[in-house]
């Protein structure tokens, strides 16, 4: 019975051949762009959630000058110094506080390869605060920093640009013309939040930097600062009481406006992922809207075709035909267009999810379970959309439909 | 061929009483005022009367398309306006083959799908449905059009078909609205010897006519007038 329905629905699908694509049409750019929208969206919050775990948690960011976007970086008179450092540092719930330099553009050189890079001058404890392991030779250490070694730690992308499969560990190479040795490479990070690779970097001794790369101008000063509170429970305290301690070493009267600024990493991550997290959802609440236009296409179809064939549907009573008959015969019919259309419409979602990480290398994630849901979504979309015109169908009157015309 | 009657022997449609009004803007519009009829197994009836007399409304309440507004129509002793829609749907499918006088094939089927769509809403298979609907059609003389789709065969042998659509489930009582008014004199014989040979065997024939000539093939002869029956008088007597 039911196979001899599905037959007579795929007959009727096929009589009206155009008809019935335009309506799967809506079905399948609904779903298709579900689909893409999902993979897309989960991919931006996977690459979000990926670069916030490696980042490192509960640091502020300490900058010399009243803002950190505003004119900072060029300046050579840098507000915080070593000594604030130390006095930080002893402050309650403060692990970690590491001195260090924006990254500066740099020329890296090894035997015949070149390569534009960037170079962080800091200290060892940097490395802790961001969980910055080395994935060859070792890390720095602090008497590198005071005795101002030329020893250089390599980011990932740097290693393989410079050495490709060889091991650099204890070779020469050159920073802007001056040598250094190769002390360790660092584990790969991947992006940054802001879309950099974290990787293209060398780190070396803050000292080094100052005094062997850029003269001694600035000693004793320094630009940026990452501070690691013990728990994030700590965070706010530790800001206030940071924020107290340099106003009172700095002797900032009241009224006068910092000289340095504080910015919590935690809380940027949070809310750039608070930001994926609205944009994914965006995305899938405007790919569904497409899918219910789908849903609605299909009830429109539907509720022609069975005016249209109200005699057909007087005829089939007339013979001894069932009200569930009617009923199931027209929601077989929107069931298979739906279904029909999920499935082109998740190989194309699919499809155009793998073409925008190919074309713009933006992550994507197509899992199993998201497929599921929006084929069942939509499959559903169908069955509701199209029960209404079925319903209406069976409940024909079948003097009413056979006089019809 | 002779059916076991059941017993106490019940006459396969008793109508008595039977009022039909339409409602219209006017109000309700009588069109069957207090018909009073018995047909038994095996009768071939035709029911004449001049146009809008209600033999039609008359032929849709029999066929349990249409529900009577006051009075009792019992089939095979069962009481119809106290059956559900599903039961009425059964009736229709199995106990009552109806042939329209505009054939209402389904356009886009096959001939033979056509005839096997009674046994679909049976729940018979497909094998069965084939093998049930071929031999209808060959007995009706169509066996070699089984293919066709109704647009592509004449009037006169989309009767059949309908006729053969009519008789696929084997029913006991087959109500015909003009079966010949749309198809020439001819033709209609034709049609007329096919309906003679069913009644022969043992089916029981309702036919509404406006053309003596095919009224003539019929044992009986029911008139209306107006709503009510005229007439009503044996012809020729019935075979068993
Ligand atoms: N749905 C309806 N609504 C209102 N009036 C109707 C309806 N159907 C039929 N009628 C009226 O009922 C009357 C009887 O109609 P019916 O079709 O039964 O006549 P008939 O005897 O079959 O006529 P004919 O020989 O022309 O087929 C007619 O006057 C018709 O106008
Ligand atoms: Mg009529």
């Amino acid at each position: 019975m039911l196979k001899a329905m599905l037959e007579e629905a795929w007959q009727a699908m096929g009589a009206n051949r155009l008809r019935t694509f335009l309506t799967m049409l809506g079905m399948v750019i609904g779903v298709g762009a579900v689909v893409l929208m999902i993979s897309v969206g989960q991919g931006a919050r996977y690459a979000v959630n990926q670069t916030i775990s490696t980042m490192g948690s509960n640091l502020f960011i300490l900058g010399s000058g009243p803002s950190v976007s505003g004119g900072v970086k060029g300046s050579t008179l840098f507000t915080l110094k070593m000594a604030d450092a130390e006095a930080i540092e002893e402050l309650d719930h403060v692990e970690v506080v590491a001195p260090y330099h924006h990254p500066a553009p740099a020329q890296v050189q090894f035997g015949a390869n070149n390569w534009k890079s960037s170079v962080v001058p800091t200290v060892p404890g940097y490395l802790d605060c961001r969980v910055w392991n080395t994935v060859a030779g070792r890390p720095f250490s602090d008497s590198d920093v005071r005795s101002a070694t030329t020893v250089a730690l390599l980011g990932w992308t740097v290693a393989q640009k410079l050495f490709g499969d060889m091991d650099p560990v204890d070779k020469i190479i050159r920073i802007q013309g001056v040598a250094f040795t190769v002390l360790g490479v660092l584990a790969p990070k991947g992006q940054s939040l802001d879309g950099r690779d974290q990787d293209d970097t060398l780190v070396i001794p803050l000292t080094t930097y100052q005094r062997k790369l850029f003269g001694e101008s600035f000693r004793g000063s320094v630009q940026l600062m990452m501070v690691k509170a013990a728990s994030s429970e700590a965070m706010p305290g530790v800001e206030k009481s940071i924020a107290a301690l340099l106003r009172q070493r700095h002797r900032l009267r009241e009224g006068v406006a910092d000289d340095f600024s504080i910015r919590n990493l935690t809380a940027v991550a949070e809310s750039a992922a608070e930001t994926t997290r609205i944009m994914s959802l965006l995305l899938g609440a405007i790919a569904s809207i497409s899918l219910l236009v789908g849903g609605i296409g299909i009830m429109n179809i539907m509720l022609v075709s069975v005016t249209e064939r109200t005699r057909e549907i007087g005829i089939r009573l007339a013979i001894g035909a069932r009200e569930q008959d009617i009923l199931l015969q027209f929601l077989l019919e929107a069931i298979i267009i739906s279904v029909a259309g999920c499935c082109i419409g998740v190989v194309l979602g699919i499809g155009g999810a793998l073409l925008t990480n190919a074309l713009t290398g933006t992550a994507i994630i197509i899992s199993g379970s998201s497929l599921l849901v929006s084929f069942l979504v939509a499959a559903g979309v169908g069955v509701f959309f199209g029960y209404y015109p079925a319903r209406k169908a069976a409940r024909l009157d079948p003097i009413e439909s056979l006089r019809y015309q | 061929m002779t059916r076991s009657a059941p017993v106490p022997e019940a006459p396969l449609i008793r109508v008595e009483g039977l009022f039909k009004s339409y409602a219209t803007p006017a109000g309700p519009f009588p069109v069957l005022k207090d018909v009073n009829l018995t047909i038994e197994s095996g009768e071939y009836v035709a029911v004449m009367g001049h146009s809008g007399s209600g033999k039609s409304t008359f032929m849709n309440i029999l066929g349990c398309l249409d529900r009577p507004t006051a009075g009792q129509y019992a089939l095979d002793g069962q009481r119809v306006a106290q059956l559900a829609k599903d039961q009425l749907a059964h009736l229709r499918g199995r106990t009552i083959g109806f042939v329209f006088q505009g054939f209402n094939l389904l356009p886009r089927m096959n001939l033979e799908d056509n005839v096997a769509l009674p046994l679909v809403y049976c729940g018979i298979g497909k094998e069965e449905r084939r093998r049930r609907s071929r031999e209808i059609l060959e007995k009706v003389g169509l066996g070699s059009y089984a293919k066709s789709l109704p647009n592509r065969i004449s009037g006169g042998q989309q009767q059949r078909v309908a006729i053969a659509r009519a008789l696929v489930n084997r029913p006991r009582l087959i109500l015909a609205d003009e079966p010949t008014g749309n198809l020439d004199s001819h033709t209609g014989e034709e049609i007329m010897a096919l309906f003679g040979q069913l009644n022969a065997a043992g089916i029981t024939i309702v036919l509404v006519t406006h053309e003596p000539d095919i009224a003539a093939h019929a044992r009986r002869q029911v008139r209306f007038l107006d709503g009510r029956i005229l007439s009503d008088q044996i012809i020729r007597p019935r075979l068993c």
